[in-house]
């Protein structure tokens, strides 16, 4: 597992900074291509799909006449072909100009930008509670494999990577907020909170987080403990970790200095993977929970065909993930030299 | 060495044990829940003890606990819980299982063409699949699902058409190395042809870890159908899945713990039966697992 006898300074007479930033560059263009596919994939659905965003904004009124409807339409150029269409859409979207709302006029990127903080706050919140928790429950079950303790957490995770965790949060709602009365169920903070000093505002807002952050946490605890286990379990069995033992370190030394150190590394790639999940969850939970976050605000804007706001928030969520496994992938590469000579990239 | 020493006393395994001695814990419980399921599923008619889309509205009728009569309980519309949810296996079920029929077509094909041709068409391919690996693709199925109209169809095959990528760099990463053996060059030597050493030759051989991801994908497949009617956007009312039972329990959460519960449960077991036949097949197939 150590890297072989290698120069870590110099990779073909170049020198490491140079292949890092090669590396760090042909990752970043990557996901430009990234954007454009997945963007030209959600416009292509939206504008081929019956449905007429024109009688969604006017929805309510029948009186509305054909000139105003037609007059929307020529605005938003929406009886333009679909490929002029997305071609306009790009040009302004190079500019960071999403359009504005089909439903309020407001722009996009002010609609998004005043969301995005909760998701973020949520999302991370959830990334450190996940981190937390299953780390430690992947490296004791290794250590104390086939014990009780591995045997009834391996338990609980196959029953966390079943749960259908919209129904947790249902759960969680009906005795923690119903039942005891603990936590509240929606919502970021309370009406009174603009009246609180800083510090109570806080406990506040971290007390409308327990259940958002519980339900969507879950089923990333299953997982991450999951590849913890399993790594640990490979590297425990490597030959280094004999030497180190029959060196006489302690067992808690072997463990946490020789066997976690390598055990931990594979586990930044599968971070970046769950990425995609938590943010999937963020459309289910940010519902459910009443959180007003970029989730919510993209469920909201699909049922009334808000054509910009649902480009909007799948553009910006997908960036989002692509730029966090981009910071998985150049971490993974500083912390481990043998990805930087790899085909990774 | 004469051909009786192959079979020494007490090491041929009887009949039986061919199948179920090599069986973990994990796969007989697995399998025997799909089973379960799956026969509720089928004799839907004869297990309903109610008319599952029968509506009563008479305050007797509404949101009773569950009884004798009503062994779940009824909904806000005086319907069976039980019966809607025998039917709702139905839907559950057939979902799953189509659903990853679809992806197997589509991964199955791109991860072989890109793995056995390599070149270009193995950068195009391996792109796209990090395209939709990336992609939040919950978000994708529900702008789906609202645009083309929920309905029992467009959800399976929206799922099928999103849920393909994990399968296909599995079999991608199969036809790496199988390509290079030396029964499929024979075969090319002889000048068999590209598609039937694809399916013929090579595509047998990879099967196990197809397997194993297909059998996982069906209980995640299960779950976001669950999801989808959960938020309104999967199999529409009066049809009942459990998802959607679920959704008419969550207005009366505070009161009528049944509707919510129960269809709850079913999902969490049918996953998890599918999870465990996944990881039981896995660990029988992939002897380094072992615990």
């Amino acid at each position: 597992m150590c890297p072989p006898n290698d120069d870590l300074g110099t990779h073909k007479g170049r020198p490491y900074e140079f292949i890092m930033k090669t590396y760090i560059l042909k990752r970043l263009l990557l996901i430009v291509p990234m954007i454009i596919g997945i963007s030209f994939i959600m416009f292509i659905i939206m504008h081929l799909a019956p449905g007429d965003p024109a009688s969604m904004r006017y929805g309510l009124n029948p009186d509305i006449s054909d000139s105003a409807r037609a007059r929307f339409n020529d605005m938003y150029e929406l009886d333009k072909p679909v490929l002029y269409q997305y071609v306009s859409w790009m040009k302004r979207f190079v500019r960071l100009d999403f359009g504005n709302s089909f439903i309020d006029d407001k722009p996009v990127m002010a609609k998004i930008f005043s969301r995005l903080p909760a998701t973020l706050f949520l999302q991370g919140l959830s990334l450190i509670v996940i981190l937390c928790i299953a780390i430690p429950i992947g490296v004791i079950a290794a250590v104390k494999r086939n014990k009780p303790f591995d045997k009834i957490t391996t338990v609980l995770v196959f029953i966390g990577y079943a749960m259908p965790s919209f129904w947790l949060a249902l759960l969680a709602i009906y005795f923690f907020g119903f039942k005891l009365g603990w936590f509240p169920i929606s919502g970021m903070d309370s009406w009174y909170t603009e009246y609180l000093d800083p510090f109570f505002r806080i406990k506040d807002l971290l007390w409308h987080t327990v259940l958002p952050v519980m339900a969507t946490a879950f089923t990333g605890v299953a997982a991450l403990s999951r590849y913890t286990r399993s790594s640990m379990i490979e590297v425990l069995n490597e030959n280094y970790i004999l030497t180190a033992r029959a060196k006489g370190l302690s067992e808690r030394r072997v463990v946490i200095v020789h066997a976690m150190k390598n055990a931990l590394l594979p586990l930044i790639t599968v971070m970046g993977l769950t990425l995609p999940a938590l943010v999937s969850g963020s459309f289910i939970f940010e519902t459910i929970f009443s959180w007003p976050g970029m989730g919510r605000l993209g469920y909201e804007a699909i049922l009334n065909y808000d054509y910009p706001v649902v480009m909007g928030v799948g553009v910006i969520s997908t960036f989002l993930t692509l730029f966090g496994i981009f910071i998985a992938d150049i971490m993974y590469a500083v912390v481990d030299p043998r990805i930087r000579y790899g085909k990774r990239g | 060495m004469g051909a009786h020493n192959n079979y020494r006393a007490g090491t041929r395994p009887a009949p039986t044990n061919l199948i179920l001695g090599k069986m973990n814990k994990r796969l007989i419980f697995g399998i025997m829940v799909i089973f379960i399921m799956a026969a509720v599923a089928v004799f839907a008619p004869l297990l309903a003890t109610h008319d599952p889309v029968g509506i009563d509205l008479s305050v007797e009728a509404r949101l009773q606990p569950p009884s004798f009569e009503h062994l779940f309980g009824t909904d806000n519309l005086g319907r069976d819980v039980f019966s809607r949810m025998v039917y709702g296996a139905r839907i559950s079920l057939s979902v799953g299982f189509i659903a990853v029929f679809i992806s197997l077509v589509i991964g199955i094909f791109l991860g072989g063409i890109s793995g056995y041709f390599g070149k270009l068409l193995d950068i195009l391919i391996s792109r796209f699949v990090e395209v939709m690996y990336c992609f939040p693709t919950f978000f994708l199925i529900m702008l789906v699902i609202t645009f083309l109209g929920p309905s029992i169809i467009n959800v399976m095959v929206v799922i099928g058409l999103t849920s393909w990528p994990g399968l296909c760099r599995i079999v991608r990463s199969q036809f790496l190395t199988l390509r290079e053996r030396d029964f499929v060059l024979s075969a090319k030597v002889q000048g068999v042809s590209d598609l039937r050493i694809i399916f013929r030759h090579i595509l047998p051989n990879s099967m196990a870890p197809i397997y194993v991801s297909a059998t996982l994908s069906v209980g995640s497949a299960i779950l976001i159908e669950s999801a989808l009617s959960f938020l309104g956007l999967g199999v529409q009312m009066p049809t009942p899945s459990w998802g959607n039972i679920l959704t008419s329990g969550k207005n009366y959460i505070d009161y009528a713990w049944w509707l919510t519960f129960f269809p709850g449960i079913a999902i969490l077991i049918t996953v998890l039966g599918f999870n465990l036949v996944g990881e039981g097949l896995r660990e029988k197939l992939d002897p380094r697992l072992k615990t």
